[in-house]
């Protein structure tokens, strides 16, 4: 502002323009230049759009800040040459001359602005001056008002500290009046009824009357108060005693007498001794349900009235207990245990005896629901009172009833098996007598085995409930394995597949062996049973269980290849008993009729002997009895037309060959050579061998056991010519129809051969029949 | 004593008498007739070992009637008597008819059995339904009807067997009628127990165990030798179920009565070693108080179990039938058995079990 108001001063005379003041000239205008320059920031090159790469510092810039006149000169004319010089002297006077007209229009325009802020600067002088006198008059009267307000307080303190202190007298005086109403607004409260009300007044004043009772006055009151609050504890242990109330409201008794500073552990007796009362009720009408006379109710109900009564009871009182008598400790808690343990047992024993007259019915499903509330209802308590032990005892009850249940199942199982048994003789004893032939052994079976499926399967489902998932008992580790493993599959499948088996062998045994006992169809029947158990019934049975129970247990099962192996040795002891019972009819016949006949003085045969054809026909129903459950089986490759063939060979040289030398008696020696040395070519014939599961085997070992005896019938007894004959005759007979129930025919010629031997040896005079005779006999026969 | 044990069997009117010597393996037999028929059942005299019954069918025309007899044989004969010449040539003997045993009004004998300890005075034998005790007066000679009794019941009533037993001082007498056994006191000649239905068929031999007086074998047609005890009657102490047929003789062993021997018409026979009833404890308790040279034994002995019950051998050389088995009364290891055959098979028991008895 100071420049631009200098410039026109200076500018005056732009035509004058020696070289002094012009060089003065662009001195000062550089200056100003510069410190424009410097306030915008500006490089002076920059601005005057030099070329950058000149010094700025060179002296002989005409815009450059360090411009020097005389440098600029000195330069110019020593180098210059004179035209130059002028050329740039008319140059220079061109600009300044425009410089200075520049100046000039830049003060005009200008000069307005630099009047009106001279204007206002002169004015603002003006208005501070009278702020300044108003902020004066201000300040004093602030130091007046001051002192006022301290005057005010001082004046005021007196008062103050005064008025405090009569609120504090009244508050005491409150409290005292209200100390000695106390007395009758108890007694109010406690003609009310509202025993919590008083039991707050009480609080609130116990603390006081005990600080001050050394005082007469209040020592009244404390006397008074103890009166009647002596009585309304009285009143409260009353109502407590009556019990009517419920155990929410007996809770609050307690809680008020708790307040009124009684005992704790006095209440905790008493107050587990009212609920003692309050639960053997609930026992007792349990027990009642339970007595013998009034119809029981089901198992479901009962368990939910004793799960409602007695259980929901008990958590009631724990939970009051535990809510009220939690400061008690270890030694409160450990009484309510006790107390829950007491009483929980005697509930457990009520249930179980319910659940002990539920054994002998069917229904499942009806117990495990009852199990299940049982089971359920028992879990709060559990968990409220874990030291009884009520949880557990429950799990155990249902464990054991769970194994009662098995053993149930298994009873009926068994129970099943025996009348399916006894359904069979009917059956087979039944057509007899209605004449009718053929009892459809096969039919029978079938009954049998579907009958026993069925119920093993019933069983199972039954016994399934208790795994069920929705049951709460069925995640206990003893329902998860155990139960399945050991109980189901091997208590239950397992052991009745085993008395299966006993019971089927005690057939074998009975000691009535005459045959009597035992119809053989049943052996037959049994047999048959269990070898189809063998093949595939027990492995089936077996996946069922082990699909339905999940079996987790790693305890060792029974495997399924013992059990075959037991059921097939069942089927085989019981097909050879059956073998020997039959064979044991026959051989009775025979021997009956060896024995009872007198040989020596016998006729000349006409005919086979009627116990001959009975003993073919006896035969033929066995053959047929047998092929209604047993295949064929395999023979020994010898067609039917063999018999006609081994017969001449037996009837002619054979005989012929042995017995001609026995009619001489001198030459005893050769018989017994001769049939020693067939022996040597033959096979023992084991007798009484364990038979194979086929008609043929079974056939075999009958006709082998019944040949066997005649045999050695006719070894006891003495034959005359007659004699001898018959039996030659009896023989072919039985040659002739035996042959085809036999595995090897071989078998039957040899044992017949061994017989009319025999019988030879036996006889003083062995004169064989003609075998065409025989012949004949026979085939009329 | 001497090796020889003389084993006699039956053979229609033969009797022939062998001669085993044990030493030399040599086997002699001599043959003595027996003129009237042929013999069912035979034994011997306890007291005289010249003097032996028989019963025997007599011929008859159209009727067989079983009769019973006292014999003695040669005294060149006799067991033990090495003075007969060897021979096989030399003309069979016949025996000497001591007395008869009257049964004709009784039915045909099934057997007699003599009193096992005694003088060789009292028989008994058994005629259908009668049991008949004999005593023979005037060194055998004579033969009186001393007592009877007789079983009455339904049907035909027939003894089969019967067997004197050796204790009691020889009072006592069991008998075998189809599945029954009966036990007998010979004094008063009146039943002392009764096994009902002891097998389940016929029961074809008795034999007592000669050192556990109340201990009683039998076997029968169910293929079964069963162990009874006299007092407890109602289920025998053991059962074997080892023969496939009808097992037709049980004999104890003389002295060491845990070795049984059993025949059957499977053609076998079988030595069982039946430990667990026999009269000789476990373990050897006779030993035990012999410490001195058992000493070193004792230990292995005491680890063993205790022996089982169990086969010893079963003798498969027969063809046809055994009917026949007996001890030797000489060699307690040897025994005989015959066959329908007539082969005579004469065995030892194993070298092996003789030791672990004896030891």
């Amino acid at each position: 502002m100071a420049a631009a108001a200098a410039g026109p001063g200076t500018g005056s005379g732009p035509g004058d323009s020696p070289e002094g003041p012009e060089a003065e000239a662009q001195e000062r205008r550089r200056k100003a230049h510069g410190m424009l320059k410097l306030y915008y920031g500006l490089s002076e090159g920059e601005t005057a759009g030099r070329p950058p790469g000149s010094d700025p510092l060179d002296p002989t810039d005409l815009n450059g800040a360090h411009f020097d006149p005389e440098v600029y000169l000195d330069k110019l004319r020593r180098e210059c040459p004179l035209a130059q010089l002028m050329d740039s002297e008319t140059d220079m006077v061109r600009q300044i001359r425009a410089l200075d007209s520049d100046m000039q229009t830049l003060v005009y325009e200008n000069y307005n602005k630099f009047i009106s802020a001279t204007d206002t600067i002169r004015k603002m002088k003006n208005d501070f001056r009278k702020m300044e006198d108003e902020m004066d008059r201000l300040a004093t009267n602030m130091a007046v008002i001051t002192d006022f307000s301290a005057r005010i307080s001082a004046t005021l303190q007196d008062r103050h500290e005064r008025i405090t202190k009569l609120a504090g007298v009244h508050a005491l005086l409150r409290k005292l009046q209200f100390l000695f109403e106390l007395p009758s607004r108890l007694t109010r409260c406690v003609e009310l009824g509202a025993y919590g009300q008083a039991v707050r007044y009480q609080g609130r004043a116990r603390a006081v009357l005990q600080q001050y009772q050394h005082l007469p006055s209040f020592r009244a009151i404390q006397d008074d108060c103890q009166v009647i609050t002596a009585r309304l504890a009285q009143q409260l242990r009353q109502r407590f005693r009556e019990g009517g109330s419920g155990a929410p409201e007996q809770a609050e008794c307690v809680e008020l007498l708790l307040a009124l500073g009684e005992p704790a552990e006095e209440l905790c007796d008493e107050f587990l001794a009212h609920a003692r009362g309050r639960l053997e009720a609930e026992l007792r009408s349990l027990e009642a349900e339970l007595g013998p006379s009034p119809p029981a109710p089901d198992v479901l109900e009962f368990t939910d009235l004793g799960g409602s009564g007695f259980v929901g009871g008990l958590c009631q009182v724990a939970s009051a207990y535990q809510e009220l008598f939690a400061a008690q400790g270890p030694a409160g808690a450990e009484k309510l245990a006790a107390f829950a343990r007491e009483l929980g047992g005697r509930y457990f024993a009520l249930v179980e005896r319910r659940l002990a007259q539920e054994q002998g019915s069917g229904d499942n499903s009806l117990l495990v629901r009852a199990l299940d509330r049982f089971h359920r209802r028992l879990r709060a308590p559990g968990a409220l009172l874990a030291a009884a032990g009520l949880a557990e005892a429950a799990t155990e009850i249902v464990e054991r009833v769970a194994r009662e249940r098995l053993g149930h199942h298994l009873q009926g199982l068994r129970a099943a098996f025996l009348g399916c048994l006894t359904d069979v003789r009917q059956a087979l004893a039944a057509p007899r007598l209605a004449g009718k032939e053929g009892p459809g052994l096969a039919e029978l079976l079938a009954n049998v085995a579907s009958s026993i499926l069925s119920h093993i399967k019933a069983s199972l489902a039954a016994v399934h409930l208790f795994t069920a998932k929705e049951v709460s008992f069925s995640n206990k580790p003893y329902f998860r394995g155990e139960f399945c493993s050991q109980g189901v599959r091997e208590g239950l499948i397992v052991g009745f597949i085993r008395s299966m088996c006993q019971t089927a062998q005690s057939f074998c045994d009975s000691p009535g062996e005459k045959g009597g006992a035992t119809p053989p169809a049943l052996l037959l029947l049994l047999s048959r049973l269990c070898l189809d158990y063998e093949t595939a019934t027990i492995s089936y049975i077996l996946t069922l269980t082990d699909e339905q129970f999940l079996v987790q247990d790693q305890s060792p099962v029974t495997p399924v290849s013992t059990l075959c192996a037991e059921a097939r040795e069942t089927a085989r002891r019981l097909l050879t008993h059956y073998v020997k019972v039959q064979g044991l009819v026959i051989s009775q016949m025979l021997r009956k009729s060896v024995e009872t006949r007198d040989w020596l003085s016998t006729l000349e045969p006409r005919n086979v002997r009627a116990v001959m054809k009975r003993v073919v026909e006896d035969t033929t129903a066995i053959d047929v009895q047998v092929g209604l459950l047993y295949e064929e089986g395999v023979r020994k490759a010898q067609s039917s037309d063999s018999s006609k063939r081994t017969f001449s060979v037996y009837s002619s040289s054979r005989q012929q060959g042995r017995y001609a030398p026995s009619y001489t008696p001198s030459a005893p020696m050769d018989t017994n050579l001769l049939s020693n040395i067939q022996k040597l070519f033959s096979e023992r014939i084991d007798v009484f061998s364990p038979v194979e599961f086929n008609k043929v085997s079974v056939l075999t070992g009958i006709i082998k056991i019944s040949l066997k005896t005649l045999l050695e019938c006719v070894r006891l007894r003495t034959f005359g010519r007659f004699g001898l004959q018959q039996v030659q005759v009896d023989c072919h007979f039985l040659q002739l129809y035996l042959w085809r129930f036999v595995a090897d025919e071989e078998l039957v010629h040899l044992l017949l051969d061994e017989v009319v031997a025999s019988a030879a040896l036996r006889c003083p005079d062995p004169v064989p029949m003609e075998p065409s005779v025989v012949e004949v006999i026979c085939e009329r026969g | 004593m001497e090796d020889d044990a003389p084993v006699i069997y039956g053979l229609e009117f033969q009797i022939h008498i062998v001669d085993f010597d044990d030493e030399n393996n040599i086997i002699n037999k001599n043959v003595l007739l027996h003129q009237v028929g042929e013999i069912w059942h035979i034994s011997t005299s306890p007291a005289d070992k010249g003097v032996l019954a028989t019963c025997y069918n007599k011929p008859s025309d159209s009727k067989v009637l079983t009769c019973a007899a006292v014999w003695r044989m040669p005294k060149e004969l006799e067991p033990g008597g090495h003075e007969s010449p060897d021979d096989s040539a030399s003309p069979a003997h016949t025996l000497e008819l001591l007395c008869h045993l009257d049964n004709t009004a009784h039915g045909s004998m099934a057997c007699v059995t003599w009193e096992p300890t005694g003088d060789g005075k009292k028989v008994i034998s058994l005629a259908d339904n009668h049991i008949l005790l004999w005593d023979l007066q005037e060194s055998s000679s004579q033969a009186v009807l001393a007592s009877s009794a007789s079983l009455e019941g339904k049907g035909q009533l027939k003894f089969t067997s019967g067997r004197w037993s050796p204790h009691h001082t020889g009072t006592q007498v069991a008998t075998a009628n189809d599945t029954t056994i009966r036990g007998w006191d010979t004094r008063s000649m009146s039943q002392i127990y009764c096994i009902e239905n002891a097998h389940g068929q016929l029961v074809r031999d008795l034999d007592f165990n000669p050192n556990k007086q109340y201990y009683l074998a039998s076997c029968g047609d169910d293929c079964k030798v069963k162990f009874w005890d006299t007092r407890n009657v109602t289920e025998p102490v053991k059962t074997l179920e080892q023969h496939s047929h009808w097992v037709w003789n049980v004999r104890y062993n003389h002295s060491h009565d845990q070795l049984v021997l059993t025949g059957s018409s499977d053609s076998r026979v079988i030595l069982s070693n039946m430990v667990s009833i026999s009269s000789e404890p476990f373990g050897h308790l006779v030993d035990d108080d012999d410490l001195s040279d058992q000493e070193e034994r004792r230990p292995e002995g005491k680890s063993q179990e205790p022996p089982q019950d169990s086969v010893i051998a079963t003798y498969e050389e027969h063809e046809d039938s055994v009917y026949a088995v007996d001890w030797s009364s000489a060699d307690p290891w040897l025994f005989a058995s015959l066959s329908y055959d007539g082969r005579l098979v004469i065995n030892r028991v194993p070298r092996a079990l003789k030791y672990h008895i004896l030891l």
